[in-house]
């Protein structure tokens, strides 16, 4: 979606404010627990990080502006809930359970949470088809604007570039958060692509000399360029 | 002055910013517990994996794991290859993996090309070998500059390029993440890999700076 999230290229945010190098992780002790239960909610396998980042990217543009990063994944994770059923609105404003639970496929527990995190979540799938693209093509990122979730950044649409990496065949982002709440996930296993544009493509001549910009993109976000 | 200048410069609310940064903190600091309480009492998590996942980050993964793997690539020509190759088993081989990890690609700055990282769409970061990503990284400034003005987002952190350097930036749109090699500081011939680690900083490995050069005697 173009939403306020997809912010390459935008202006006026003003310089980088660079805090100190020892600059803590959290500000306050709510970002702490913020960050845990976010994952720990993940865990529960109740939605994808792809969801997770829809949520976030659907809040509306001047909730999302003006919200601090952690603030911003706690309303993200009370849509999820909510969407799913998980909790109600009622005990969002208690504070409390007053419903039943639904059944989850998993909760993390304290001696699970160090070999979750070293397994992660690989995206990598077996190949399906060949690779449309090899190193070294230009091709050109798609002009489409889907109102869903898309990893295809507004600022390389319709712009030609030049296969760097294949990455092989991943899980495709944005079919993987399409997937219907209760079923499996549509992990669409699709290829996947290093593309290099030039800066002067991207930004015409208010691009800085000698720059460009990577972007990963899957195959179906682009096609073949001369 | 509204809101804006402020909390969206850093993506946080900072102390100067008294009133909104105050209202935010309370309504946050209520909000969470609240949600924190139900959703334990509904049993979908256990308070214990939380403190241990946040325990995870503040003490024990962080750039400390990327600055091992940066030192060792700069004395190791066979696992500098190995990280050129295959950078997720290369890190792998020194313990660090798993999640927002899971596929590396490590890209190595040199005279004729500098590599920044960033992530436009939210705030991907490659966490087991640099810990959570610092405010900054997360904040709009840097997610909006970082692809359009490159050098000026350098000029933010005092880096200053020549003109005949390319500046690639990686935009982290997929599940790819991305680990700065530095160039490896003159001065530090004979040093150890430990020696070495500690020239290299957190920024180095995104980009936004270079490896620190070793203290004149």
């Amino acid at each position: 979606m173009n939403g306020p999230h997809d912010m390459g290229g935008q202006h006026g945010f003003g310089p980088v404010l660079n805090g100190a190098p020892n600059e803590p992780l959290f500000h306050a002790p709510w970002e702490r627990r913020a960050l845990g239960l976010t994952l720990a909610m993940g865990a529960t396998g109740q939605w994808n990080i792809d969801q997770s980042r829809s949520a976030r990217e659907s809040l509306p543009p001047a909730t999302y502006l003006a919200s601090s990063y952690y603030r911003i994944w706690i309303l993200g994770l009370e849509h999820l809930l909510r969407q799913r059923g998980l909790v109600s609105a009622a005990e969002l404003t208690a504070g409390h359970a007053i419903d039943p639970a639904l059944p989850v496929a998993r909760v993390l527990r304290a001696e699970t949470v160090a070999p979750a995190l070293a397994r992660g979540t690989p995206t990598a799938r077996a190949a399906v088809a060949p690779a449309r693209f090899g190193l070294g093509q230009r091709v050109r990122a798609l002009n489409r604007h889907p109102s869903a979730h898309t990893r295809l950044p507004r600022y390389v649409r319709g712009h030609a570039g030049v296969v760097t990496l294949v990455h092989g065949t991943h899980v495709f982002a944005d079919r993987h958060a399409a997937s219907d709440p209760g079923q499996p996930f549509d992990e669409a296993p699709t290829w996947l692509y290093s593309v290099v544009f030039a800066g002067e493509d991207l930004w015409g001549v208010d691009a800085e000399p000698n720059t460009c910009i990577s972007v990963d993109a899957w195959e179906p976000c682009l096609e073949a360029a001369t | 002055m509204g809101p804006y200048t402020e909390s969206m410069s850093t993506g946080h609310t900072h102390p100067h910013d008294q009133a909104d940064s105050h209202s935010e903190l309370s309504e946050m600091d209520r909000r969470v517990r609240a949600l924190e309480t139900l959703l334990t009492e509904k049993g979908y998590v256990d308070p214990a994996a939380i403190e241990r996942l946040i325990e995870t980050y503040e003490s024990e993964v962080g750039p400390h794991n990327g600055a091992s793997v940066v030192a060792r690539a700069w004395l190791d020509a066979a696992f500098r290859q190995h990280l050129e190759k295959d950078a997720t088993a290369a890190i792998a081989a020194m313990g660090f993996g798993g999640r927002q990890g899971e596929h590396m690609v490590a890209v190595f700055n040199t005279t004729t090309e500098h590599h920044l990282v960033v992530c436009t769409l939210c705030s991907c970061y490659p966490w087991p070998v640099l810990g959570l990503p610092p405010v900054w990284y997360k904040s709009a400034p840097y997610r909006s500059r970082a692809v359009a003005a490159p050098r000026a987002v350098l000029a933010d952190f005092g880096v200053a390029l020549p003109a005949s350097t390319t500046v690639r930036v990686w935009d982290s749109t997929a599940e790819i993440r991305y680990l700065v090699v530095p160039q490896r500081p003159v001065g530090t011939d004979g040093f150890s890999q430990a020696q070495l680690a500690a020239l290299v900083t957190r920024d180095s490995m995104i980009g936004t700076g270079l490896a620190l050069s070793p203290a004149a005697p």
